[in-house]
């Protein structure tokens, strides 16, 4: 008796299949149907979208302030994120880890909650500033409806992105390479400035390219704070053409996204332009350098950081707890004017508010669930794989979430409008469609951790289950499957904390009855309820740190850098 | 248990060869050693076998069934193999018992009966009282038990080891090898054991396989690759031989044969049927060279290095007119010889390495 090759393939068959049709509905398809869009509307060849979107000012003027703001925001990240990175890798500080967590935390809370969190706390309205007196008169336009107020919150929304990775890098930096250039007789200014830095280059540009994806992408800053100052960057644009016009502009918006899309792009081009120059590798791996000691610097630079913690975390978040607890515009707070009311409100009598919960969390439990057992054998496939097309596989589960997410909602609407052939099932409109996006966008979040769980992983273990027997699906569910769930466990988490207050997808696909908490948000803000606003992201605020309090009782059996806020 | 078939295997990578016309037959219950430096091919070899790799040209069977050949390649699961591998690839979430019960439950056997295997094969190796431990709590050398206990659990016909000495302290790796012979006697099980250690092999195998450049350069027992090297490669890879130039002189008579080397003439064991012949090459030993006086049959030339190693001085020598060629020898307490000093030796035996000859 004999097996033939094509024999003992049939599980290894089913398993790439399934990971071409994961990839292809959840990657390939929006994509193609977004291109396919602007270049092909009605099935025809035709320029005449590409043509109208380009001689119209408004796309110019959106695209400029795109430009300016995503430029603007990656600056301020990269010099806050950069510099903390150096002093938290590199010098004697100390309680290291809770200034990490502390300065991380910004990047897990949605965007649009940092906003609001700003707008309480310098508003005319800010209960904050009006216990201290200092309150602009009422009526007064807040300072940060304006593109530098964009820039500000873009930068501090990301500066722990720059820091992450840059995090990553200095850990990376062998100890010798520092010590042979300080007994060489280089101080250690100059050592930062002509060794450590140039090696962190790569680092250093790769969060930049990052960062200005993440900043141009961005919906719920500038939509908090652009669409009062009527500056508008491309997404809001998006958003605003779509609420105004419906899907007949879709061809119009189709094009615009595809305009961030192509920005994003080049972005990530130009990184790896400026990546591939130099020889950058590190050959070397040992212990990390020796911390620098700041001697009586230590004290007032300790003092700086934890102020930017103050400045960056605190004040928002008292910011916003303060609103949430006023009972009107313009009512002083005091102890006896604090109320739960917009609690009560917001979680028990605003219907639209109460559907919000359910379907968010409904909607993040079934990204995060999803993800996590398409992460196992994507992750199989990629990092213990064979084939040549891993690479591009690799690419695909990122891409999505490479691009800006205005991009992926659209190519989403344009794929759903009509009902889907065949089937005639039709999800426009409905929770579904919301769902859908969420799993191609946030797939990649629980891919990257499996991943490098699977690196950690050594390979025998699995071929030691080979050679007892165990045909590919038993080998993935009794050993592949317990040795990786932890990473791809905490990348569920990650996606299920982002999913739960997202809002530049849902705000482009929700409909009514399939609201989303970010919409909510969005909407109370928008119709004046700051108060209502303020209480659903202070919920939202804690659900995150319970949520990060949860994932480290996993950080014991995960690889290090999952958890982005564990040092 | 059943024997092990391979022939003319062939195993190109993107066009690099790591196996070129391998072929070797293990018997029923023998224990083979695969020996070669790294980057030689073992592993690729250790491979092949357990059906990781699909191999390029030639044929593997196991006992009477054909696993690898071009057209047909029995997938590892299905093979029968065991195999202990380097660092044991214990599963971490599952106790010891788990990790040896895990082929049993593949196979779906009674639960009653892979209580009575798994309770068995722990006290194979003495490790009874283990079975609810996890992996992370063992010692190097037991987790080596659990992971010869796990691959014979589930009575594989052939057991594959790889390099699983080569992770151990220089302490237990003795140990490890009495436990290795131990097993071998009494489960009779047909061994492959891929290691780059010589003495690991000479201790353990009934015969060894030497591996180079991904070709058999030799297969035979310890004792024949010691005094009858097949050629340079395995005459200079074993206990670090010396290779002479050599001219033959006389036809072989009795396994015997007269030859010249650096102008000493001598009589040095050979192959039957060897004819006189130039260029030759024979393979000696450190102990087959011995300092002689003046005037006796040998030759001249400089000590270059001498290394006290305890009880005895390890002499490097180069003799005249051959500069590259470096001689060792082994010279006990005093000792006399220091860099620089001249001196006569001469050998007193050695082996003809055959012409040039495959396995």
């Amino acid at each position: 008796m004999s097996i033939t090759r094509e024999e003992r393939q049939g599980q290894d068959m089913a398993l790439t299949v399934g990971i071409v049709a994961i990839i292809a509905v959840f990657s390939l398809l929006p994509m193609a149907r977004l291109l396919q869009e602007v270049v092909l509307p009605g099935g025809r060849f035709s320029l005449d979208v590409v043509h109208a979107g380009l001689v119209s000012s408004t796309t110019w003027r959106a695209s400029w302030n795109t430009l300016c703001v995503g430029l603007g925001g990656t600056a301020l990240a990269l010099v806050l994120g950069v510099a903390v990175a150096l002093l938290v890798s590199l010098t004697d500080v100390r309680r290291r880890q809770a200034f990490v967590v502390c300065f991380v935390t910004p990047l897990m809370i949605a965007p649009q909650v940092t906003a609001l969190a700003w707008l309480q706390l310098f508003g005319p309205s800010s209960p904050l500033l009006d216990l201290l007196g200092l309150a602009p008169p009422l009526g007064a336009p807040n300072p940060l409806y304006s593109p530098e107020g964009i820039v500000l919150l873009l930068g501090i929304q990301y500066a722990p992105l720059v820091f992450l990775i840059v995090r990553a890098g200095l850990r990376k930096l062998p100890r010798e390479l520092v010590e042979a250039a300080r007994s060489a007789g280089a101080g250690w200014f100059t050592v930062l400035r002509t060794v450590i830095l140039p090696l962190m280059t790569p680092s250093i540009v790769g969060a930049a390219a990052l960062t200005f994806v993440s900043c141009i992408g961005n919906f719920g800053i500038p939509a908090f704070l652009g669409i009062p100052a009527n500056y508008p960057v491309l997404p809001t644009l998006i958003y605003q053409r779509l609420a105004g016009g419906g899907p007949a502009v879709l061809s119009e918006v189709a094009f615009l996204s595809v305009l961030v899309g192509v920005i994003a792009m080049v972005g990530i081009v130009l990184q790896d332009r400026i990546g591939s120059r130099r020889d950058f590798r590190i050959t070397a791996t040992s212990l990390p350098a020796t911390p620098y000691s700041l001697g009586r610097w230590r004290r007032p630079v300790e003092l700086g950081m934890w102020l930017l913690i103050v400045v960056i975390l605190v004040l928002p978040l008292v910011g916003l707890v303060l609103t949430s607890l006023v009972r009107g515009y313009g009512v002083t707070l005091s102890a006896d004017t604090a109320t739960f009311e917009n609690y009560r409100f917001v979680l028990l009598e605003h219907a639209a508010a109460r559907r919000a919960f359910v379907n968010s969390l409904c909607l993040s439990f079934g990204a995060a669930a999803f993800a996590v057992f398409a992460a196992i054998p994507l992750g199989y496939a990629i990092a213990w794989g064979k084939n040549r097309w891993i690479k591009v596989l690799n690419l695909a589960v990122e891409l999505p979430y490479a691009l800006p997410g205005v991009v992926l909602a659209i190519a989403s609407l344009l794929l759903f409008l009509k009902p889907m052939p065949i089937t005639g099932i039709h999800i426009y409109n409905t929770v579904w469609i919301i769902l859908y996006a969420y799993l191609a966008r946030f797939l990649v979040l629980a891919v990257r951790p499996t991943i490098s769980g699977y690196l950690q992983l050594d390979r025998a273990l699995e071929e030691a289950a080979q050679v007892a027997g165990a045909a590919l699906f038993t080998r993935l569910r009794t050993i592949v499957f317990p040795l990786v769930a932890p990473a791809a466990i905490a990348g569920g988490l990650l996606i299920f904390m982002t999913a739960l207050s997202e809002l530049t997808v849902s705000a482009l696909l929700w409909s009514s009855g399939a609201e989303t908490i970010g919409v909510i948000i969005f909407a109370f803000e928008q119709g004046g309820d700051s108060k209502y606003a303020a209480a659903v992201s202070a919920i939202m605020v804690a659900s995150t740190f319970l949520l990060m309090l949860l994932a480290n009782l996993l950080a014991g059996k995960l690889p290090s850098g999952v958890l982005p806020w564990r040092d | 248990m059943a024997g092990l078939s391979i022939k003319d295997v062939t195993k190109r990578f993107d066009g690099a060869s790591a196996l070129d016309g391998v072929s070797m037959d293990v018997a029923d219950g023998e224990f083979l050693a695969v020996l070669g430096p790294s980057g030689c091919g073992k592993t690729t070899l250790l491979r092949l076998i357990a059906g990781f790799e699909t191999l390029t040209g030639g044929c593997i069977r196991i006992g009477e069934r054909e696993v690898s050949s071009r057209h047909v390649n029995v997938p590892p699961e299905k093979r029968r193999v065991g195999i202990v591998f380097q660092n044991y690839a214990l599963w971490p979430h599952m106790t010891v018992a788990e990790n040896i019960d895990y082929a049993l439950k593949v196979a779906r056997i009674s639960r009653a009966e892979r209580e009575e295997r798994v309770r068995r094969a722990l006290a194979l190796v003495n490790m009874e009282q283990y079975g609810g431990r996890r992996p992370a709590s063992l010692s190097g050398g037991q987790r080596q038990r659990v992971a010869l206990a796990r691959c014979l659990v589930a009575e594989p016909r052939l057991v594959l080891f790889d390099e699983p000495l080569a992770n151990l302290d220089v302490h237990l790796r003795a140990s490890m090898e009495d436990e290795f012979a131990d097993f071998h006697k009494r489960t009779g099980t047909t061994i492959l054991y891929i290691t780059h250690d010589q003495a690991e092999a000479m201790a353990l195998a009934d015969r060894i396989a030497v591996i180079d450049h991904g070709r058999l350069m030799q297969l035979a027992t310890p004792q024949t690759l010691y005094h009858e090297p097949a050629n340079e490669m395995v005459a200079s890879f074993i206990s670090q031989g010396m290779v002479l130039p050599a001219t033959v002189e006389s036809p072989e008579i009795d396994g015997h044969c007269r030859v010249r080397v650096l102008g000493q003439e001598l009589v040095v064991r050979c192959r039957k049927g060897e004819r006189p012949r130039k260029d030759a090459r024979i393979c000696c030993r450190a102990s087959q060279l011995t300092a002689v006086t003046a005037r006796k049959p040998g030759f001249d030339g400089t000590v270059t290095r001498a290394v006290y190693r305890g009880g005895a001085a390890r002499i490097e020598f180069e003799p005249d007119g051959t500069p590259h060629l470096g001689l060792h020898f082994e010279q006990p307490d005093p000792v006399t010889f220091a860099a620089g000093s001249r001196a006569r030796l001469a050998l007193t035996s050695g082996w003809l390495i055959p012409v040039v000859e495959a396995a």
